[in-house]
């Protein structure tokens, strides 16, 4: 099993004519992802690679009966690409777009407020189901099916953690990129919420880094709610405060958000927090091990 | 982005925040003028660096007439300000702003941030003011009153009402408080702000609020709709690398360490600094090539990172998505080719077109170690660090 995406998954490519969405879009086809239509004003009409092309989500979606979105627009216009698709009826929708201003995203969170749909992202790599569906930028390869779950603000560093596991035979059974922006979608503990329900989930791994509460919330539902092993890492133990370090979301402000600060609190929580990212693999084995 | 305290006062003056009279400078000269123009007892002379704690550091003097402001400017200007937020480095003060001396009575605090939980803008308040507002949330936040802003209806009377009384102030000031914070809460708004605040925020002798000092940090990712606050950007104020770095579109930080890296992706960049210190070693620099990097931001970043005079060995580590191994290589070797590089270079290479990229390193004749995995990688470093001090 899975969380969010799976092989049933009908996927709407927003700003499918542009070389980053057209690439991708096509890097998701080849995984098997169900790309089914793709949107980008005025060129509605057009095919691409036996995708159809449409001016609006919401004559995507009627025609073509869509329900997740990928969202590949730059970032002035990314927040109105994200309430068009909710607007629609779209359920999950996977932001991929870095630079959105923070205060467009609060526009948004507040657009989203009582709808069905789900925000990924913004700033992600996407979600990944392996074997069944990808919707993002991540590598398809590097996974392999299984029952860890995995919840990221990063993206290289969580293929990183894809690799070790893969190379060790261990499967995921889906990989979430929630964002590395200030104000994002789904957070920690919504994700949590879903993988302790999904019976195909066995445990979870948190990559976090320094910057806000996340972590924080996401310890708090762990002790409370969490019967499935979480394994944490956070990045940023070396890095100096009040810097933006890449990430929008990524800043020690005022001496909150630090990454020792965050481990503290989910080591407390229950969590087996590792301190060198390049054990997360085996820290994930050995529970997996029963040890 | 950050601004100066001078830039940060007109922007909320210009949205009715009242502001203490005066002009910013950079002669002692035009520092009499405006002291005269100003005509006040005391006049306050402050230099305007990006960083807090000046009064401690003695960038903030209080002064009693023209000759004497033109005294403290020239003593101000030029030397270089030391305080908790600069680095022992600290940074050379180019600006002095003159204004008003205020009498104070009490010193409150207001400012807005974005609550990333609620993602929603966030006005707090205190009188706990003239001290940083963290020091009071950890200490006492009782102090601190919070309300949280709906964008579709703004910030409302209420709100002001609930902060002020909440304040335990009295009706008159209440008012005062209001169309400041509204103030403050527009130009937040309008101007793509991650903070604004106004601390202190002087209840005055006669009884006037008056922004004493204020901080306003930009969204980077608004700036593009904001030519006007682009071009307060002062580049005296960041370290030229950095500067550098981004003209290139790179993400670099400079670190005090001795080991220089170069990561792609934000998150992988700061578990490799990580890691480089859980072997005992420290990072000399932060740099994201990003996901995307072509062959001459590989180039530049190297050179950048090289630049940095404490680098005594290299640790690369890239896991290619999106970005491919074969485009590191080529901008890594090429890189290196070009400059002169004296210490050891460590590479760990993963990801797509891992082997194409193994191959150019191997057949570039030039002297790498490469490694398979972090943990290698760090170790090999660290191995390469100790052979030099041997």
């Amino acid at each position: 099993m899975s969380i969010l995406v799976d092989e049933k998954t009908r996927v709407v490519i927003q700003g499918i004519t542009g070389n980053e969405g057209l690439f991708h879009t096509r890097q998701m086809m080849e995984y098997g992802t169900k790309v089914v239509a793709g949107v980008t004003p005025g060129k509605g009409g057009q095919s691409i690679d036996g995708v159809p092309v449409f001016n609006t989500v919401m004559e995507a979606v009627k025609k073509t009966s869509a329900n997740a979105s990928a969202i590949f627009v730059p970032p002035a216009f990314a927040a109105d690409a994200i309430m068009e698709a909710a607007e629609s009826g779209i359920t999950i929708i996977v932001c991929l777009t870095e630079g959105i201003p923070t205060l467009d995203m609060v526009m948004v969170r507040e657009y989203l407020t009582g709808k069905e749909s789900r925000l990924i992202g913004p700033n992600t790599p996407g979600i990944i189901s392996p074997g069944k569906c990808k919707i993002g930028v991540m590598a398809g390869y590097i996974h392999k099916p299984g029952t860890v779950g995995i919840i990221s603000r990063s993206g290289t560093l969580t293929y990183e953690v894809v690799d070790q596991l893969t190379k060790k035979g261990i499967g995921q059974s889906t990989c979430v990129g929630i964002g590395g922006d200030q104000v994002i979608g789904l957070n920690y503990v919504d994700l949590l919420e879903m993988f302790e329900k999904d019976s195909g989930t066995e445990a979870v791994i948190m990559i976090g880094e320094i910057g806000g509460t996340a972590e924080d919330e996401a310890a708090q539902f762990i002790e409370k709610n969490m019967s499935k092993s979480v394994v944490a890492f956070i990045a940023g133990l070396t890095a100096p405060p009040g810097r933006r370090m890449g990430h929008a979301g990524a800043i020690i402000a005022g001496g909150r958000g630090t990454a020792k600060e965050k481990m503290k609190v989910l080591d407390r929580a229950g969590v087996r927090v590792v301190k060198n990212p390049a054990l997360v693999g085996e820290e994930m084995a050995a529970i997996l091990k029963g040890i | 982005m950050k601004i100066h305290e001078f830039q940060a006062k007109e922007i909320l003056k210009s949205y009715g925040v009242p502001v203490p009279k005066g002009r910013v400078t950079e002669t002692p000269e035009e520092a009499k003028k405006i002291a005269e123009e100003v005509g006040t007892k005391t006049i306050v002379v402050k230099a305007q660096i990006h960083a807090g704690g000046r009064g401690k550091g003695g960038g903030v003097r209080v002064v009693n007439n023209p000759d004497e402001a033109e005294k403290a400017a020239r003593e101000i200007l030029g030397m270089t300000l030391v305080t908790h937020q600069t680095g022992p480095e600290g940074r050379v003060v180019r600006k002095v702003l003159i204004e008003e001396g205020v009498e104070i009575k009490e010193e409150l605090y207001v400012g807005i941030v974005i609550d990333r939980s609620e993602a929603c803008p966030v006005i707090m308040a205190s009188r706990e003011g003239g001290v940083e507002i963290e020091e009071v949330a950890a200490e006492s936040p009782e102090k601190i009153v919070k309300e949280w802003i709906v964008r579709s209806v703004g910030f409302r009377p209420f709100q002001a009402n609930k902060i002020g009384y909440g304040l335990g102030l009295e009706p008159g000031q209440v008012g005062k408080l209001r169309n400041i914070i509204l103030g403050l809460y527009r130009a937040f708004w309008e101007k793509d702000c991650l903070l604004a605040e106004i601390n202190p925020l002087v209840l005055t002798q006669s009884e006037d609020l008056v922004a004493l000092d204020a901080k306003i940090n930009f969204d980077d990712n608004g700036l593009y709709r904001h030519n006007e606050i682009a071009s307060l950007r002062d580049l005296n104020e960041e370290v030229p690398l950095e500067v550098e770095a981004s003209r290139y579109n790179l993400s670099y930080i400079k670190l005090d360490g001795n080991v220089g890296c170069m990561v792609n992706g934000a998150g992988l960049a700061m578990a490799t600094m990580d890691i480089i210190k859980v072997v005992g070693a420290e990072p000399a620099n932060f740099l994201d090539v990003g996901g995307g990097a072509t062959v001459e931001m590989v180039k530049n970043g190297f050179k950048i990172l090289m630049s940095d005079k404490n680098v005594k060995a290299v640790l690369i580590n890239i896991f290619g998505g999106i970005m491919r191994c074969d485009t590191l290589a080529k901008g890594v070797t090429e890189a290196v080719s070009e400059t002169k590089v004296d210490v050891p270079v460590v590479v760990r290479l993963e990801g797509t077109n891992v082997e194409e990229g193994r191959r150019i390193l191997k057949e570039s004749g030039l002297n790498f170690a490469v490694a398979s995995g972090m943990k290698e990688a760090a170790q090999k470093v660290v191995e390469a660090l100790r052979m030099q001090s041997a």
